[in-house]
């Protein structure tokens, strides 16, 4: 099929386009990229006129639960939330049951996002076996079955030694290593943001410095080594000044957050609603300005949102014993563009975080709307307003404390390799 | 009579001054009825009471027991562990089955903060929390606002010191609430592994000696230490914490003369508090907290159930 999308504000940053235009997509690729291109017989044309047409977004850091966890999510069903999203393309974390952490399950993961056939699925390589913290996984092997990166994301690397070894060894296939950067014996106990709401709340506190150190930690490493790091869900000002002096020094350090950490204090846990239980833990006021700041001077690269889809069985327990996370993609946007309205960055920089960022930390040649490029596509209303129905979610998991608030502006359409995966055009504003 | 215009008592921290009062005077009114030779009034026949424990305790269940059975509600006494409630039934689905038994009123006990509050956005029942993690303690504290008020005669304006592990005791986050509420000057001591993070934004002031927070101090509160926090490095050893924070013949001396001396219990003797000090009528008030507890459960079983209907 061929499409042309007519008349759009195109915001293409890796090319630094700001301007209307037209996009031809033939077989699947960007075929065009101009102003006024003329429609043949054979083409549909979708009138765009007052929406976005960026790059397909990526989110970097998602779970997506299968294999073993299919009652919180499914690939498939992670795949749908994506695209509902805005998101043709995901990058799955590797703590599944089993970990992937050996070819069978990456080529696993693979198969079932192909049969989904909607996002962009690619697996993320455990460092270690089970994710355990003590033998590196055969990063070759792995990277020939597929995956594009590596991570023990949530249970973070605490061996020193065992880190710098697997900083040396990925870079020598050039694998970007993600890490979770978490001392599990300053945050053991933990279960919120240490200050004062977890002192008011009889709550062991996860202290600020638990992030700090290990991220501290990992550049002096990566230094160390001449190799890249990335960090994951920044939380922290301590974090983010440490991202931000490692990258003037000219390091290769990038950095992620993701929305509940620009949008969201640990205030809101005042009821005790597992909703708000995220790992790391929602911080301070303080710290939220930090992540934005980091966001509007660079130092944060990348906006994804660690989609960690769960059941209700685990999360209506009592708050010591729910499980972290927040079902995160169907939001993401909404949450981001809010950085938009609040003056915190500029439309382009956004979409730089969350398409052509994230496609150089990870080696993929996605997120630009170049002639000849897979044409995958996200439309964005900017000013449609909606409310967050979680009930409503592609995600299995129902888990957000976004439910009911007001948003503004979402993805309308979204094309993965020239074919529209969703469609809300003809949604109610 | 006013009435009290909650469905539950969670905590002191979302309790009104007006509130305090109410409860404070009824348990007042009530504290007559356990002196009577007949100790038992009909004023809650017919109602149903569950002391949900899921926490070890003696002296508060009982001490719900014998409030409820005063005033004639049935009570009905369930103690369960966590580690059971980990891998079986939840407590949302313990909760709903005793719901649709009818009671009245459920008491709860629980390890994890905030689980009280949990059962009391599902259940239209009242929910008395009798201590939820290191969180409230409502009924304590006001048991303890009680004793300072029939010791002292008010609370405005009295210096209070609670002395020890204030990070992980519910005891001393409730007390904090009601005593500053009232009108109190509160003040705290522990070593810094034992305060929370940012406790003078409770509108207490904190100390790392104990003298210096007992000096002057009108009312001197010594907290339980557990000796698990051993393990978890918050203090080395009981013998050096008995060597500096317990409350000994010497350093009460720098409490007012008549400073009155208050534990919640149970007692470590010589731990946190030496024998001849919690032993001392002259100063001690531990057992006549224990006596107006009943009367502060009574009070509130009594409100929650309508009050002067």
């Amino acid at each position: 099929m061929k499409l042309l999308l007519k008349a759009a504000r195109v915001i293409d940053p890796s090319q630094k386009i700001d301007a209307r235009m037209d996009i031809l997509i033939e077989e699947g690729k960007i075929a065009g990229c101009n102003s006024n291109i003329k429609a043949s017989q054979d083409v549909k044309v979708i009138d765009l006129t007052g929406m976005i047409v960026a790059p397909g977004l990526i989110d970097m850091h998602v779970h997506l639960r299968e294999p073993g966890l299919e009652y919180k999510e499914t690939i498939a069903s992670g795949s749908a939330a994506a695209v509902a999203g805005g998101f043709t393309s995901i990058a799955c974390m590797p703590n599944t049951e089993p970990v992937n952490d050996n070819r069978s399950v990456t080529e696993f993961i693979r198969r079932k996002a192909a049969e989904a056939n909607l996002a962009n699925v690619y697996p993320i390589g455990a460092i270690s076996i089970g994710s355990e913290g003590r033998q590196l996984t055969e990063f070759w092997d792995l990277k020939e079955a597929g995956i594009l990166a590596l991570s023990d994301d949530g249970k973070p690397v605490m061996d020193a030694a065992l880190m710098r070894r697997a900083l040396e060894y990925a870079s020598s296939l050039d694998l970007p290593v993600i890490q979770h950067c978490e001392d599990k014996n300053l945050s053991a106990g933990g279960l919120m943001n240490e200050g004062y709401y977890a002192t008011v709340l009889g709550l062991p506190g996860i202290p600020a410095i638990a992030e700090d150190v290990m991220v501290a930690r990992d550049i002096l490493i990566a230094e160390y080594t001449r190799t890249r790091i990335h960090i994951a869900h920044v939380s922290t000002a301590g974090a983010v000044r440490l991202i931000r002096n490692a990258k003037a020094r000219g390091l290769n350090v990038t950095a992620e957050t993701a929305p509940h950490y620009f949008t969201l204090t640990d205030e809101s846990l005042q009821d005790y609603d597992t909703n708000y239980k995220v790992s790391p833990p929602l911080r301070s006021a303080a710290d939220v300005a930090a992540i934005k700041e980091g966001l509007a001077d660079g130092t944060l690269d990348v906006i994804a949102c660690d989609h960690a889809p769960h059941a209700r069985t685990d999360k209506e327990v009592e708050f010591e014993y729910a499980l972290n996370g927040i079902s995160g993609l169907e939001t993401s946007l909404g949450l981001s563009l809010n950085l938009v309205q609040e003056g915190v960055l500029p439309l382009p920089e956004l979409i730089g975080k969350m398409s052509c960022n994230p496609a150089r930390i990870l080696n993929l040649p996605k997120g630009a709307l170049i002639k000849g490029a897979d044409a995958d596509i996200t439309v964005i209303h900017p000013d449609r307003s909606w409310t967050v129905n979680v009930k409503a979610f592609r995600s299995r998991g129902k888990n957000s404390p976004f439910s009911g608030r007001q948003m503004q502006g979402c993805a309308v359409l979204t094309i993965v390799g020239g074919d529209i995966k969703y469609d809300g055009l003809a949604s109610k504003t | 009579m006013m009435k009290l215009g909650k469905k539950d008592i969670l905590g002191i921290r979302d309790m009104s001054i007006a509130e305090i009062n109410l409860i404070l005077e009824t348990a007042e009114s009530f504290l007559e009825i356990s002196t009577r030779e007949i100790k038992k009034v009909p004023t809650l026949r017919g109602k149903s009471v569950i002391n949900l424990f899921y926490e070890a305790s003696t002296r508060t269940r009982t001490s719900f027991e014998i409030a409820g059975k005063r005033l004639s509600a049935d009570t009905i006494n369930i103690s369960a562990s966590t580690s059971s409630v980990v891998k079986g039934e939840t407590l949302i689905d313990t909760a709903r089955n005793l719901e649709a038994m009818n009671p009245d009123i459920i008491v709860i006990r629980h390890s994890a903060a905030g689980a009280p509050h949990l059962l009391a956005s599902l259940l239209r029942q009242s929910i008395i929390n009798a201590g939820d993690g290191a969180h409230e303690h409502p009924s304590q504290a006001l048991l303890d606002m009680m004793t300072i008020k029939e010791k002292k005669g008010k609370i405005a304006g009295l210096k209070v010191a609670l002395i020890g592990d204030i990070l992980h005791s519910r005891v001393a986050r409730s007390n904090i609430y009601g005593l500053t509420k009232m009108g109190a000057q509160v003040v705290v001591a522990g070593p810094a592994t034992m305060m929370p993070r940012d406790i003078n934004q409770m509108g207490v002031r904190a100390y790392t000696k104990l003298e210096d927070a007992i000096a002057d101090a009108d009312v001197v509160m010594m907290l339980r230490i557990q000796l698990e926090r051993q393990k978890q490095n918050i203090f080395p050893s009981l013998r050096e914490y008995a060597q500096h924070y317990c409350l000994n013949r010497t350093n009460i001396k720098l409490a007012k003369p008549d400073a009155i001396v208050m534990h919640p219990g149970p007692m470590n003797r010589g731990v946190e508090i030496s024998p001849d000090i919690a032993d001392d009528p002259g100063c001690s008030v531990i057992l006549d907290q224990v006596n107006n507890g009943v009367a502060v459960r009574m009070a509130l079983f009594y409100l929650l159930s309508g009050g002067n209907e």
